[in-house]
C-alpha cells in the first residue's frame, strides 16, 4: 500500500470568498519530494485551481517561500520527510496582503527596496578607457555575505516588528542597502543614509533575530541592521559635533 | 517620541548592554561565587569603600549604573511598545521609561557623591 501525507493548504480566491478557507488534500508520501512537490502533486492531479509561486525548485529563485507548520520555507528545499507524520499545514508567507491562495503581494517590500538604492552608486563614472574598477578579495569579502540574498521573504515572515511598523524598511532591503555601502566601487552609503536613519527605517527593529534564523542563504540581516544602526549613530554624533560636515 | 533622537537612545541602549554584560558577571562572580567560597580574599570592608570613594571609581560606578538603566529602559520601551501593541501610549511609555532611567541615574549620582 503507497503511503500517503496529509497537506493542509490556505486557500483564498477573492471572487468566491471573502475570509480564506483550509482545504485539505492527500498526497502520496515520497521521501525524496520536498513540499513544492507535493503542491504540484495536488495543481497536477487533485486540484488544478490551486494557485502558488515557483520557478527554480532549486532554492535560487525565491519565488516558493511559504508558511509550512507556521515557519516560513522555500518549499522547494523543505523536505516532506521533515514534517512526518503529518498533516503539513501550507499557509502564505505572513506579514503581505494575500492575492490569491498562497501568493502574497510583494509591492511594499519592492517599494522599500527601491528607496535604500540597491545598485552601485558612483559620483562620477571614470571613462572605459580608465579600465575596470579593480577589487581585492578582501574587499569582495567585505559584502559578499550580503550580495547572496534572493529576496525570497522569508525574513519579512519572520520579523514580528514587519508587520506591526508600517515604516519599517525591513530586514532584506536593509542588508541589500549594506551590500551595496560596503561595496569599494559604491558612493552612495550617504545618500541611503538619508532613507534609512529617518523615521522608522532601521530604528523600528528591536533586534529579534529571527530573520537571521530563516534566511536559506546565510545572509544575516539581523546583523546588517546592527551594523546601520552603528554606523547612523556615528553619523549622528558626527553631525552633532560638526554640524557643518556633509553628512 | 520623535525618532531624531532615536541614534542617541540606542547608543545609550547599546552602551549599557554592553558595559553591564561585561562588567557585571565579573563583580557578581568575584563578590558573590569566588569571595564566599574563599577562591579569592577580598579586601575588607573598609578597604572596599576606600576603593569606591577613588574619584575613578565613583564615575565607572556611575557610568554603569547609568547606561544600565538607560538600557532596561529602552528593552522594557519596545517591550511594551511592541510586545504588548500599546501604540498610541508611544509618548507616555517614552516619558515613563526613559523618565525612570533619569531619575535612577540622578539617584545614583546623588549616592556616589553624598553617600558613599
Ligand atoms: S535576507 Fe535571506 S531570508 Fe531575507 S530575502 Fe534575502 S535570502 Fe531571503
Ligand atoms: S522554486 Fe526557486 S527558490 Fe524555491
Amino acid at each position: 500500500m503507497a503511503e500517503s501525507i496529509t497537506i493542509e493548504v490556505q486557500r483564498y480566491r477573492p471572487e468566491e470568498q471573502s475570509q480564506p478557507s483550509w482545504q485539505t488534500y492527500e498526497v502520496p508520501f515520497q521521501p525524496e519530494w520536498m513540499v513544492l512537490d507535493a503542491l504540484n502533486y495536488i495543481k497536477d492531479n487533485l486540484d488544478g485551481t490551486l494557485s502558488y509561486r515557483w520557478s527554480c525548485r532549486m532554492g535560487v529563485c525565491g519565488s516558493c517561500g511559504m508558511m509550512v507548520n507556521g515557519e516560513p520555507v522555500l518549499t522547494c528545499a523543505a523536505y516532506l520527510k521533515g514534517f512526518t507524520p503529518g498533516p503539513i499545514r501550507v499557509e502564505p508567507l505572513t506579514g503581505f496582503p494575500v492575492i490569491r491562495d498562497l501568493i502574497g503581494d510583494m509591492s511594499d517590500f519592492l517599494e522599500k527596496l527601491s528607496r535604500v538604492s540597491p545598485w552601485i552608486m558612483r559620483e562620477e563614472e571614470p571613462p572605459l578607457s580608465k579600465g575596470e574598477h579593480l577589487q581585492t578579495p578582501e574587499q569582495l569579502a567585505e559584502y559578499k555575505g550580503y550580495s547572496m540574498c534572493i529576496n525570497c521573504m522569508l525574513c519579512y515572515a519572520a520579523c514580528p516588528i514587519y508587520e506591526l511598523e508600517p515604516g519599517f524598511i525591513g530586514p532584506a532591503a536593509i542588508a541589500l542597502a549594506q551590500r551595496y555601502n560596503l561595496d569599494s566601487r559604491d558612493q552612495g552609503a550617504a545618500e541611503r543614509m538619508k532613507t534609512l536613519s529617518d523615521a522608522e527605517g532601521i530604528w523600528a527593529c528591536t533586534f529579534v533575530g529571527e530573520c537571521s534564523t530563516v534566511c536559506p542563504k546565510n545572509v544575516d540581516p539581523a546583523g546588517a541592521i546592527q551594523r546601520y544602526k552603528l554606523a547612523a549613530t556615528v553619523d549622528h554624533f558626527k553631525s552633532m559635533v560638526l554640524p557643518w560636515s556633509e553628512r | 517620541m520623535g525618532r531624531v533622537k532615536e541614534p542617541i537612545l540606542w547608543a545609550l541602549f547599546s552602551g549599557g548592554g554592553m558595559v553591564a554584560a561585561l562588567v557585571l558577571p565579573a563583580l557578581v562572580f568575584l563578590l558573590w561565587i569566588a569571595a564566599p567560597l574563599g577562591w579569592v580574599t577580598l579586601p575588607s570592608y573598609g578597604e572596599l569603600v576606600e576603593l569606591v570613594r577613588h574619584p575613578i571609581s565613583r564615575l565607572s560606578i556611575f557610568a554603569l549604573a547609568s547606561l544600565s538603566f538607560y538600557h532596561w529602559a529602552h528593552r522594557f520601551r519596545y517591550t511594551l511598545y511592541d510586545g504588548l501593541q500599546l501604540y498610541h501610549l508611544n509618548e507616555l511609555i517614552a516619558v515613563l521609561t526613559y523618565g525612570s532611567a533619569t531619575l535612577l541615574t540622578l539617584a545614583a549620582g546623588f549616592l556616589l557623591v553624598a553617600v558613599v
